[in-house]
């Protein structure tokens, strides 16, 4: 690669984050429109989450006087962590020169970091939610992660790397070959999104009730900026979610040479498949119910049960030595 | 003059030894332990600290002689890679405990217990483990290991008012000796070709079943002491009751030695390791992973928690260690200088954030006298410093990025990643679900230690005695700083580490990782840059400049201050120490899904003294009853049929002594 490419692969690297950052909101606000819609009600504009965040960001944050420092760090760790672990996902071009400063398993290490912030901050104030949320989430999360890794350990021995951009290039390269592993992994990658960004069934992201929250009962506490970066993060963690489950799966269209028009193509393709996307979510969370939260770990041994067929079917019918 | 490592390690030995001398006239002068013990103690570290380095970076190996030994053998020193980096391990804790404790023992001075004792024993103690690191022939590992056991036993019941410690301490005493007795048979199968040094325990060749006996041996003793489930039941008992300086060396670093004495054994002495001893060894690994991590999120005794988790880490170097032997005996040398190099670096970590967490924890139970989690809370408003070095080895040991717990995990899953590369089908499968419980075990760490960090140091206090917790002196916040600096450090230049362990696996396996610097000390590439690369520094930057930019950004002048008021809590306002939730609280949605592992005993109970009935819950360990107490039944059963021997009449005994002297003829005939 000559040293013009590699500055603009650093360059798109660079500007991939702003547009995450825009786009994040916007996949929840059409989530929550086509929902409403399902429902028979008129719903908020796809455009409403933009509006809450700039509404939050220009109120004075509150925080309890009983507050430590790890409380007004956490929103500022989790988004930026958060931030940090979409920054490994390859979003509209593969090759990028950014991709080799972190892999996969490291792209799960900074959810778990924001993840850790994010308990031990439901837990400084000292109310009886906060505990009551940060140790659901942190077992909702200890359930989840061991499938999240072996579905995307399925792809990394398909691919041998456990370079994300390698393994979408891998799977752009070999075109669309029907693989069981990939259905498996693909499937419960779908159910650990689910439990990981607090949808239903597992969470309910738009309950206050008390004895149902999970992630909501870690931010009950937060006012202000420091509520707007906790909600932006969560947002984030939802479309990188999406951005991995399509990308990795259907990565057609992604651009392998990093060129405007390339790009562009990528780019609406994307949008069309993260809407997609955000439609079978919408779709979901209307005809299912949430369930009681110790079903949950049935939920994802489930999806653990799906990523381990996966890997066991990648390593006895499809390696070839 | 530049001193060479080996006299240099010398040096540290003689230092801790002298230490552990000066210590006996503390009972007359108490201060002499803070201000002569405890500095040799420290220059020990250094001296150990200053060799490891030395024989990692010279790379050659050293040998040497001890005017002391056998007759028609003296001792054999030798100090080649693999010792250089249990000595640097060892040195490093010792010289953060040797700067912690001077503040620490100072209760000690008016107390009950004997501080000559205490200085006796942590000199011969730390002088121990460097001599078992050291030394090349097998009996003078056996000797020193045993003068590690013992004195480490009566470090344990130092404080012996207390039923409960001495109970702690015996079972340690029986458990030790009963692995050290592993660990000399496993010597004699080896020795029986050759001497009793190690070289020529090299050159001899044991055929396959012999060899298999004497792995058998080792890793039943050296996991005994290393705390492998199911022989762990010793270390949750016996790491909690020493004095916490004392805790760090136990867990931090004597755990290291035996991972020491193991890689030394089977990897070294025995040579040509099997494939099926790597899947044992695998297993149990990841069993003691997981059941030590379950365990660890059930215990409110911080100091008990650290210990269950101590169980955790060993497992995860063994699957390490597995790793090594199951690539190794494939004939794929390459990777297991991956899972060998991965396993010697977390036990490098491990010896850093639990050396770090149990002297946190000492400085918890000093500011607060509380031992329960239940009974601290808030502590870090109290405690900013302890707080925020705490935080970060809880950080390294969930196993995050960017701090030293990740880098070992991560290229550990890159091991076992690469078991595609396997021709046995059984294996390539049972490979990846042990990295599932890998990745299990790590989620629940990382939830353990949320637990801990939650319920000790944030939100309201729990107590009394909480909530009036002072910051420590300087010497025990410098003792954290500096180990706490080293999980950071540990954590960002992985890549420099790696290029200092990788004469191991060549030393052992013959090949080692050539490709982990490929592209620089930046960039952590262990196989290819393709395959798998880590950037932690650039990582670590990132997420930095991301903070302050976002800082930058929300700095608006009118809304800066933050406002200070009562916590919300859904309008509830009846918020006290007493409605928080609880650490058993807590761990309860863990204990319901992951029941059938525990004995878990819960119920009402009126006690005499009280009206009100209480609820308790005790969460135990199942293998008491399925295996420790079957063999006590054994035992004490055995016991009282050979009691029927003693008729208490003197002929019987002299007949039982003829008996015994016609088979013994008999035998030899």
């Amino acid at each position: 690669m000559s040293d013009n490419t590699h500055a603009i692969g650093w360059l798109l690297a660079l500007l991939q984050l702003p547009l995450l950052l825009l786009a994040a909101p916007l996949l929840v606000g059409w989530i929550k429109w086509l929902k409403s819609r399902l429902q028979n009600r008129r719903g908020p504009d796809p455009l409403q989450p933009w509006r809450d965040l700039r509404k939050l960001f220009a109120k004075q944050p509150m925080v309890a006087t009983t507050a430590s420092p790890v409380f007004r760090a956490a929103p500022y760790i989790v988004f930026v962590a958060t931030l940090a672990a979409f920054a490994v996902v390859p979003l509209l071009a593969v090759g990028l020169p950014s991709a080799a400063i972190a892999d996969v398993i490291v792209l799960v290490g900074l959810l778990g970091l924001a993840r850790f912030f994010l308990a031990l901050a439901g837990m400084d104030i000292g109310t009886a939610f906060g505990g009551m949320g940060g140790s659901r989430e942190m077992l909702v999360s200890a359930l989840a992660e061991p499938a999240m890794l072996m579905a995307v350990f399925t792809l990394a021995m398909s691919a041998h790397s456990t370079n994300l951009s390698s393994v979408i290039a891998f799977n752009l390269d070999t075109g669309l070959a029907l693989r069981p592993s990939y259905l498996f992994a693909m499937l419960g990658l779908v159910l650990v999104a689910i439990a990981e960004t607090g949808r239903i069934p597992v969470d309910n992201p738009a309950t206050h009730l008390e004895l149902t929250m999970i992630h909501e009962a870690m931010i009950l506490e937060y006012a202000g900026r420091h509520l707007a970066l906790m909600e932006w993060a969560a947002q984030l963690k939802l479309m990188l979610y999406g951005v991995l489950i399509v990308n990795l799966f259907l990565p057609w269209g992604l651009a392998e040479n990093p060129t405007p028009a390339a790009l562009l193509g990528s780019l609406a393709l994307l949008t069309l498949k993260l809407m997609a996307l955000g439609a079978g979510v919408a779709v979901a969370e209307t005809t299912l119910a949430k369930m009681r939260l110790f079903r949950a770990p049935q939920f994802l041994n489930l999806a653990f049960l799906l990523t381990l067929l996966g890997l066991l079917s990648n390593v006895i019918l499809e390696t070839s030595l | 003059m530049s001193l060479s490592p080996l006299p240099l390690a010398g040096c540290a030995v003689a230092a801790a030894l002298l230490s552990a001398f000066a210590s006996l006239a503390t009972g007359r002068w108490p201060a002499l332990m803070r201000y002569l013990c405890l500095p040799l103690l420290g220059l020990s570290g250094i001296a150990a600290t200053a060799a490891g380095l030395g024989a990692l970076i010279s790379g050659h190996a050293q040998l040497g002689s001890l005017p002391v030994g056998l007759p028609w053998q003296a001792w054999q020193v030798a100090l080649d890679r693999l010792s250089g980096v249990f000595l640097l391990l060892i040195g490093i804790v010792v010289v953060a405990v040797s700067v912690y404790a001077p503040a620490y023992v100072r209760e000690y001075e008016h107390g009950e217990d004997s501080l000559p004792m205490l200085g006796l024993f942590t000199g011969f103690f730390i002088a121990a483990m460097l001599l078992v690191v050291l030394s090349a022939d097998a009996f003078m590992f056996m000797v020193c290991w045993e003068l590690m056991s013992l004195s480490s036993y009566f470090l344990v019941a130092f404080q012996h008012g207390n039923a409960a410690n001495r109970r702690a301490s015996f079972l340690y005493l029986l458990m030790a000796h009963i692995g050290g007795l592993a660990i000399l048979l496993g010597y004699a199968l080896l020795a029986s070709h050759g001497g009793l040094s190690f070289e020529s325990m090299r050159g001899a060749s044991l055929d396959g079943g012999m060899a298999t006996a004497a792995f058998a041996l080792a890793f039943l003793g050296f996991g005994m002491k290393a705390g492998l489930v199911p022989v762990h039941a010793w270390l949750p008992e016996a790491h909690p009751v020493a004095p916490s300086h004392v805790s760090a060396l136990m867990s931090g670093v004597m755990l290291k030695v035996a991972v020491y004495g193991f890689v030394r054994f089977c990897f070294d002495l025995l040579g040509d390791v099997q494939t099926r001893w790597g899947v044992v060894v695998l297993l149990v690994g990841a069993l003691s992973a997981l059941m030590g991590v379950l365990h660890a999120l059930m215990q409110q005794d911080l100091k008990r928690m650290l210990a269950y988790s101590s169980v955790e880490n060993i497992g995860i170097i063994f699957i390490g260690l597995g790793l090594a032997m199951l690539f190794a005996g494939s004939g794929a040398p390459t990777l297991a200088a991956l899972a060998l190099v991965a396993a010697l670096y977390h036990s490098l970590n491990h010896a850093m954030f639990k050396g770090l967490l149990f002297l946190g924890a000492g400085s918890v139970i000093h500011a607060t006298r509380q031992h329960s989690m239940e009974h601290m809370g808030g502590l870090l408003r109290r405690m900013p410093w302890t707080g925020l070095f705490v935080l970060i080895g809880c950080l390294g040991l969930a196993s995050l990025p960017p701090l030293n717990g990740f880098v070992s995990e991560w290229l550990t899953f890159q091991a076992a990643l690469q078991s595609w590369s396997l021709h046995n089908g059984l294996l390539r499968s049972l490979i990846p679900i042990t990295a599932a419980m890998l990745a299990l075990t790590g989620a629940l760490a990382a939830a353990a230690f949320v637990r801990a960090y939650g319920i000790g140091f944030l939100g309201l206090a729990r107590s009394r005695s909480a909530r009036k917790a002072r910051e420590t002196s300087l010497g025990m916040r410098a003792g954290l700083g500096l180990l706490a600096s080293m999980c950071v450090l540990l954590g960002v230049m992985p890549t420099t580490v790696i290029q200092l362990l990788d004469g191991i696996p060549r030393q052992l396996f013959g090949s080692g990782l050539t490709h982990a610097g490929e592209r620089g000390w930046l960039w952590l590439t262990p196989i290819s840059p393709a395959v798998a690369s880590y950037a932690p520094l650039l990582v670590a930057i990132g997420l930095g400049l991301a903070w302050w930019l976002t800082t930058l950004l929300l700095r608006r002048s009118d809304i800066r201050e933050v406002a200070r008021g009562d916590a919300w809590d859904c309008g509830f306002g009846t918020r006290d120490a007493r409605t928080q939730y609880t650490a058993t609280a807590f761990a309860q949605p863990f204990s319901r899904v992951f029941g059938m592992l525990f004995h878990i005993d819960a119920g009402l109970r009126r006690e005499e003294d009280s009206t009100a009935p209480r609820y308790l819950i005790q969460v135990g360990d199942r293998l008491w009853g399925w295996l420790y107490e079957p063999i006590q039944r054994l035992v004490l059963n055995g016991g009282r049929l050979a009691s029927h021997l003693q008729s208490g009449h003197l002929r019987h005994y002299l007949g039982w002594t003829l008996a015994t002297l016609l088979l013994l003829l008999w035998m030899i005939s």
